[in-house]
């Protein structure tokens, strides 16, 4: 017998082994039972070892196959009230960056912001919005820049060490008498302006610094010179009749480009009842958007400028019994021009961009002869968005080399990129006892200040502020900050010794100055209906300042005695871009220029003429004097002699995106007078013979014949409503078919773009990125046709290349009822919904790619890569942080699937869900899609081709309207309507 | 029996029954050829480079080729186009001459359905590597599945491909095989070792070449060849709808089905003619390949090339005549003359012009001449489908979204790879199967000169 070993006495004795501390488990049922209950009574049997063959394989194959990824969905332990999973949150709130401001809307989905919308209660956006304050949700992610704690000496610390060394700092500079410097963006907030104050009150040796990258010093200084006061006027497009510009880009980059948009649109919008636009006129060097849109273009050298604008002066002053003064001959002839002008008296505006004092006081001196300040220009809503002047910058760089600042503190200001002088400005901080950068994301000025205090992202700040004389505004966080910074007021009020919270001293400050100037409301509920509302105005007292003519023969003189020279350049600000404040941010990066089409890059914009003469071609690099070297690029409609160049790249400690891409020309502005010239004089160009590859969106630029963008002049549509619209009766004609026409009884979705609305701002290109999660794929892919936009904004030319005229058209998918990419899909993925849209079921495509090549308008995307979680494509994408921007209604599309515009389906769904939850009928115009509501000129309008009274039908009705390529039937959805230009002829070439 | 004075005799060199069994199979039996060896190399080799092409298109996506969003079909479809070409010849051979009752085809027909095989198997590759996510090709499967059932899109002329390329690839292979089944039974029955003689054995099915075998044969070969012959004009017919049936400028056009159906026996034809000179070389069956052979097939190539001429003066006729100003710019301003005028010309050259020159007996019995020609003739007809291919999406409707093409290594490499796979399975066919149809070549031998030494 075997020896029997045991290891306790029951099991000796051979008793039940209990434990005390454990309850008896049914032991009669196990996981066999799954299979068959009475298994323990039947005998084993072929059946059962099948059985259990059987499910071990399922659980084996289970186990191993389906590898889940670890998601956590932790619920609300509380669940905030206002917070419904899958149902997003609007906060009213408010964007400024230093240049823009924007009265807008956070779309937050679970906590997140995820896309900002304009605010429809703001005077100034009408809810629309600019494509950089669509990409600035963007920058909240952007885990790479953002500065994620407190900084010494370029090493982390903690936010109580910072201040013990900055108060520190502070009282030395105090008590020795040294200066404190607070060099600051302009300032739009008036309880930030407090805050300041606060902070001057307690160190008086302190300086606040207003410092703009791009400023209208000039215009400031010319209206204190003209007016005596130094503010910035409204300009009303909208009212005027006759439009002129020397040189500001109001549509594109000049002072409030989205108010300025939608006015200038309002003015070009026809209808029945409208049946005249204004007159637009432009004077430049570069082509600008405005430009572009102009009905008369002149391209002009920046140095010929003061000569026109003073020859328009003198013609204007002769016929109004003005002083006139001596001017050498102008490089156009403008008495056509003077002429329109005095007819226009009272309703016609001439601004102008350049940040010349002596030109300011002559275009204001026009202005005034002209009656418009008053009617077209208003002093009482005056503009506070650009208070830099830029003598104030000089005098503190040259003070801080004197050594006589010892605390200089950075806000919002990034000048050792975008400071003329900024080696000077370095060796100045270095002699300071200590710099401070209150920036929220690292760029060149953080990088050398010894201690960085990082401010909140807007979208996690508590602001407010005052755009315009009487409009006030607030900001509100929309989501906790994500690293550990602090709002810059708070650091400031830190600093100073107070111990309240900004977002209390806020309150308060509401409280004090601006409840007491209403009557609806009481304090606090004042305070929360602002803060609901986001903008709150008030009506402005009349306040037109008497003209003063003091200045003008001086500056008059001045603008006579202006020297041209042979080669000349000329910086600008990109729509996408502008200062540089962007460039990390990949969406704004990957913007196509909606002139150039160019991506990626900056460069010198030539005149054909001039390449011809110098042997270059796009793609050549040249050689400025010793200083830089970039890559050409002919520009149509540049003006000869001209080189233009974009501000904001060549940036060094941006980020990812922004880093070494282009040259910074910032250090190539100069000083004349008391202002920062825009333009410079070249000692010489030369052709290096090394190549670049510029990435562009569009190789062509003429409609090669075809009636793409459809046209006719003002007299000629005023004859004949369907002017240079006739083929489209002609191709309706042909609208027949063997099949039957299909029925859509529900609704069906269709869309009105007025071409003659569109100003090519392509904030409807950024608005859609951001909604429908595009992909940004890089330089190397959009130099390859395959950038991934879902609208594309196309920009034409034609007639001669020294000056074309100009064409936006915004193409997204048609949604064609006979599409052709629908028939050639082998396996349906994409097909026709009962309402009309042409849809893709990312799931079910395959990647033959027959759709994209059987589109007629090329609107579909292919995913040539995985553009979401792949290191080749390192930007928003790419990492956990930059994915929280993602809207989760849309789903992000996997490699080798097609995607295009779907007219925002998910934003369909959820209105009509809505309008079924509250048991009505969809509204006209209650649905929007991200292109329409982004666009600032109105310019396109979605709805309801079965609602023949809504407002799609209207404009589907008009004689303008026309389908793209109409001819070959595909029947699409969207609809454009002709571009009507103020011309005599359909020529941009006599003014 | 039939009797070829006119003609003269389609076998030279007095061959008996014994003989022609003997010299066919002589490549089967003797040792490998040196050359063999090399060539075998050589393709492998090229077939490796398109291999691991293909391995680093699917692991890191389709942007590894240049085609683009306006240019989505690049090398990958002309290359399709062009393969399903050439594999039309061997079918069209067999079966058209069979039903024309050309006897002279016997010497040349399986060289050519092998060829045919081999060119349907290369194209294959194309539509399928071409797929975003070719790992869910299934979904063109026509069957009813649990997704749903989600069915594919009847309508799509991708299906129709997809339909028509396997059907054609079914039948004729089959056809091939069953063609070689009464060969395969003559080597078994001289196999000197004994695996030679199981696998023979077994690739022969049993053959005893009794009567009833031999009518069952027969009637095989007509059912095929007829439901072939079907395939060998729809085939190509299908393919070209992939173009005809879009809206694409220089696409959109109804005379695209004979011109493709005529351009791919025109290939086809040419690649016979290049084979068919090699293995008279090489493994020297100049009495069964005789001068007069190439002589007839010059000839049709002649004709063809006649057509395709005709082919391509109407379409850029139809441009002008059709007064469609998109058409217009396709023809005038991209082919004819503009960025891929090269293509265009080369195209007319290579097909239209230079096979001309064998209206002239000289050259249509100058071997080398030929040769040079066929292989002209091939790139012809490649540079033709990249005209079809990118010049209309290149530029089509918006000049917003025009754009250029040219290929990437990754393109290239799979191309130079289904040329690879292309060839080892010509050499495997030189090595392992019996070249010339035996049973059928004995048909025609002269009946005086029978022996009854099989």
């Amino acid at each position: 017998m075997e020896k029997k070993y045991w290891k306790s006495l029951e099991e000796q004795a051979n008793l039940p082994v209990t434990n005390p501390g454990q309850k008896d488990v049914d032991s009669s049922r196990s996981l066999l039972d799954l299979i068959d209950e009475e298994i323990d009574s039947k005998p084993s049997s072929r059946r059962n070892f099948l059985k259990f063959c059987g499910f071990s394989f399922a659980t084996a194959a289970i186990a191993t196959s389906c590898q889940n990824p670890i998601n956590s969905a932790i619920p609300y332990l509380n669940k905030p009230e206002e917070v419904t999973p899958g149902m997003a949150n609007h906060y009213a709130s408010t964007y400024f960056d230093g240049q823009d401001y924007n009265g807008i809307l956070v779309k937050v989905r679970d906590g997140r912001p995820i896309k900002i919308e304009g605010n429809e209660l703001s005077s100034i956006s009408k809810g629309a919005t600019s494509a950089r304050v669509q990409g600035s949700v963007l920058s909240l992610y952007d885990d790479g820049a953002r500065i994620k704690a407190p900084l010494m000496g370029g090493k982390a610390t903690t936010w109580n060490a910072l201040d013990a060394e900055v108060s520190t700092k502070l009282a030395g500079a105090a008590t020795s008498g040294k200066g404190i410097a607070l060099v600051t963006s302009t300032i739009i907030s008036p309880s930030t302006l407090s805050v300041i104050n606060d902070f001057k009150v307690k160190f008086p040796t302190a300086k606040h610094v207003t410092y703009d990258a791009v400023s209208s010093s000039a215009l400031l200084e010319a209206n204190n010179l003209t007016f005596n006061s130094q503010t910035i006027p409204d300009y009303h497009f909208d009212k005027a009749d006759v439009i002129v510009s020397f040189g500001a880009d109001f549509l594109g980059t000049w002072l409030m480009p989205v108010e300025f948009t939608r006015r200038f649109a309002a003015s070009r919008k026809l209808n029945a009842e409208k049946r005249s636009i204004s007159q637009l006129t432009v004077f430049e060097s570069g082509m600008s958007l405005t430009g572009a849109n102009a009905d008369y273009r002149f391209p002009i050298k920046p140095s010929q400028q003061a000569n026109v604008i003073l020859s328009l002066y003198n013609e204007i002053a002769k016929a109004s019994g003005g002083t006139t003064y001596n001017a050498p001959t102008s490089a156009v002839n403008i008495t056509k021009l003077a002429e329109k002008l005095l007819a226009a008296k009272g309703k016609s505006i001439v601004v102008c961009g350049i940040n010349d004092t002596a030109i300011q006081v002559v275009v204001n001196a026009i202005n005034q002869m002209l009656q418009n300040y008053g009617s077209t220009i208003d002093f009482s809503a005056s503009l506070n968005i650009r208070k830099g002047i830029d003598q104030e910058m000089a005098t503190f760089v040259k003070e801080l080399n004197e050594g006589k600042t010892g605390v200089v503190i950075f806000y919002n200001v990034n000048p050792v990129y975008n400071y003329t002088d900024s080696k000077l400005l370095i060796e100045g901080l270095k002699k300071a006892d200590i710099s401070v950068s209150l920036a929220n994301a690292k760029d060149e000025t953080s990088a050398i200040c010894t201690v960085v205090a990082p401010d909140h992202h807007f979208l996690e700040s508590w602001n407010d502020a005052e755009p315009k004389e009487g409009l006030f505004s607030l900001q509100q966080p929309t989501i906790r900050n994500i690293y550990w910074t602090r709002q810059a007021q708070d650091s400031l009020l830190k600093w100073s010794g107070s111990t309240i919270q900004y977002n209390a001293y806020l309150k308060q400050y509401w409280q004090q100055n601006f409840s007491n100037k209403q009557t609806e409301y009481t304090s606090l509920d004042f305070w929360n209906y602002t803060l609901q509302k986001g903008v709150f105005e008030l009506p402005n007292p009349v306040n037109q300042p008497a003209f003063i003519n003091q200045a003008l023969a001086n500056a008059a003189q001045k603008c006579g005695t202006v020297v041209t020279s042979e080669t000349e350049l000329a910086f600008y600000e990109t729509i996408a871009l502008g200062n540089g404040l962007h460039t990390n941010n990949p969406w704004m990066m990957e913007m196509p220029d909606p002139i150039s089409k160019v991506c990626w890059d900056n460069f010198a914009a030539i005149s054909p003429k001039m390449a011809e003469k110098l042997g270059v071609v796009t793609g050549d690099l040249l050689k400025f004097g010793n200083d830089f070297e970039l890559v050409a690029f002919i520009q149509p409609g540049q003006a000869d002699g001209t080189i233009s160049i974009a501000y904001g790249y060549g940036r060094t400690k941006a980020g990812k995106v922004a880093d070494g891409v282009g040259v910074n020309v910032f250090p190539f502005m100069k000083m004349e007078g008391n202002n920062r010239k825009e333009s410079l004089i070249v000692p010489s160009v030369v052709k290096t013979g090394n190549k670049y590859n510029l990435a562009s969106t569009q190789m062509y630029h003429s409609m090669e014949g075809r009636d793409i963008v459809r046209e006719t002049t003002l007299a000629e549509w005023n004859e004949k409503p369907n002017a240079g619209n006739e083929m489209h009766e002609e191709a309706e004609k042909h609208n027949i078919s063997l099949y039957k026409e299909i029925v859509f009884d529900g609704h069906h979705w269709g869309m009105s773009i007025d071409l003659n609305a569109c100003t090519g701002c392509s904030a409807c290109v950024i608005g859609c990125q951001a909604e429908n999660n595009v992909p940004v794929v890089g330089k190397e892919q959009v130099a390859t046709t395959r950038i991934m936009h879902w609208i594309r904004m196309d920009r034409y030319y034609s007639e001669d290349s020294a000056n074309p005229s100009v064409y936006f058209q915004p193409v997204m998918c048609q949604q064609c009822d006979n599409a052709p990419c629908e028939n050639v899909c082998p396996v349906s993925a994409t097909n026709h919904s009962s309402e009309g849209l042409n849809q893709m079921a990312y799931n079910r495509c395959i990647g033959t790619k027959y759709c994209i090549n059987n589109c007629p308008y090329k609107v579909r995307r292919f995913n040539w890569f995985r553009y979401s979680t792949n290191d080749a494509f390192d930007y928003n994408m790419n990492s956990d942080m930059g994915r929280m921007v993602l809207n989760p209604d849309v789903t992000v599309r996997e490699r080798g699937v097609v995607e295009k515009c779907s007219f925002c389906v998910q934003r369909i769904q959820e209105k009509k869900l809505q309008a079924k939850l509250e048991n009505r009928p969809l509204a006209d115009g209650e649905i929007q899609t991200a292109c329409m509501q982004a666009c600032p000129a109105g310019a396109i309008i979605f709805g309801d081709t079965n609602d023949k009274q809504g407002k799609l039908m209207d404009l589907f009705a008009d004689q303008r309207n026309y389908n793209l390529i109409e001819e070959i039937h595909t029947l699409p959805s969207v609809g454009y309507l002709t571009k009507v230009r103020n011309r005599e002829k359909e020529s941009n070439k006599e003014a | 029996m039939y009797k070829a004075e006119v003609r003269g005799p389609l076998i030279l060199g007095n061959k008996d029954y014994g003989q022609i069994t003997r010299d066919i199979i002589a490549p089967i039996d003797n040792k490998t050829p040196g050359w063999w060896k090399v060539a075998m190399a050589v393709s492998i080799t090229l077939a490796s480079i398109g291999i691991f092409s293909l391995y680093y298109t699917v692991r890191y996506g389709l942007g590894t080729w240049a085609v683009n969003n306006s240019v989505a079909w690049g090398w990958e479809i002309i290359n399709f186009v062009w393969w399903i070409g050439i594999g039309h010849a061997g079918t069209a051979f067999s079966i058209f001459l069979l039903i024309l009752r050309q006897k002279w085809r016997t010497s040349i027909n399986r060289a050519a359905e092998a060829m045919t095989v081999f060119a349907v198997m290369c194209a294959a590759i194309f539509p399928a590597i071409h797929m975003g996510r070719v790992w869910l090709a299934f979904y063109i499967f026509p069957y009813p599945n649990t997704r749903g059932p989600l069915w594919v899109n009847f309508n799509s002329p991708l299906f129709w491909d997809f339909i028509a390329i396997s059907a054609y690839l079914l039948i004729s292979a089959s056809f091939w095989y069953f063609g070689m089944v009464p060969d395969f039974a003559s080597i078994r029955d001289k196999a000197k070792t004994k695996a030679k003689k199981a696998i023979y054995g077994m690739l022969a099915f049993g053959w005893t070449g009794s009567t009833k075998e031999w009518l069952r044969y027969e009637g095989l070969s007509y059912v095929l060849g007829g439901i072939a012959a079907v395939l060998v004009v729809s085939v190509h017919s299908i393919v070209s709808t992939d173009f005809a049936s879009s809206v694409i400028p220089g696409w959109h056009t109804t005379l695209f089905p004979p011109y493709f159906v005529v351009g791919a026996i025109f290939s086809g034809f040419a690649m016979v003619m290049t084979l068919m000179i090699v293995i008279r070389k090489y493994y020297h069956l100049e009495d069964y390949v005789t001068d007069s052979h190439l002589n007839a097939i010059a000839k049709i190539l002649v004709f063809i090339s006649l057509i395709m001429g005709t082919a391509y003066t109407t379409e850029v006729f139809m441009a002008w005549y059709s007064g469609n100003p998109y058409e217009m710019f396709t023809f005038f301003h991209n082919r004819l003359t503009g960025e891929y005028s090269f293509m265009f010309w080369a195209m007319v050259i290579c097909n239209a012009v230079i096979p001309q020159v064998m209206w002239s007996k000289k050259v249509r019995s100058n071997i080398t001449a030929l040769f040079i020609i066929s292989l002209i003739i091939n790139l012809g007809m490649w540079y033709e489908r990249f005209n079809i291919v990118v010049t209309s999406l290149s530029k089509d409707y918006l000049p917003s979204s025009w754009t250029s093409y040219s290929p990437t290594w990754v393109e290239i490499g799979i191309y130079i790879g289904t040329i690879g796979i292309f060839t080892i399975g010509v050499l495997f066919f030189f090595r392992f199967i019996p070249m010339i149809a035996i049973s059928e070549v004995k048909s025609v031998l002269k009946p005086t000169e029978i022996s009854e030494k099989h």
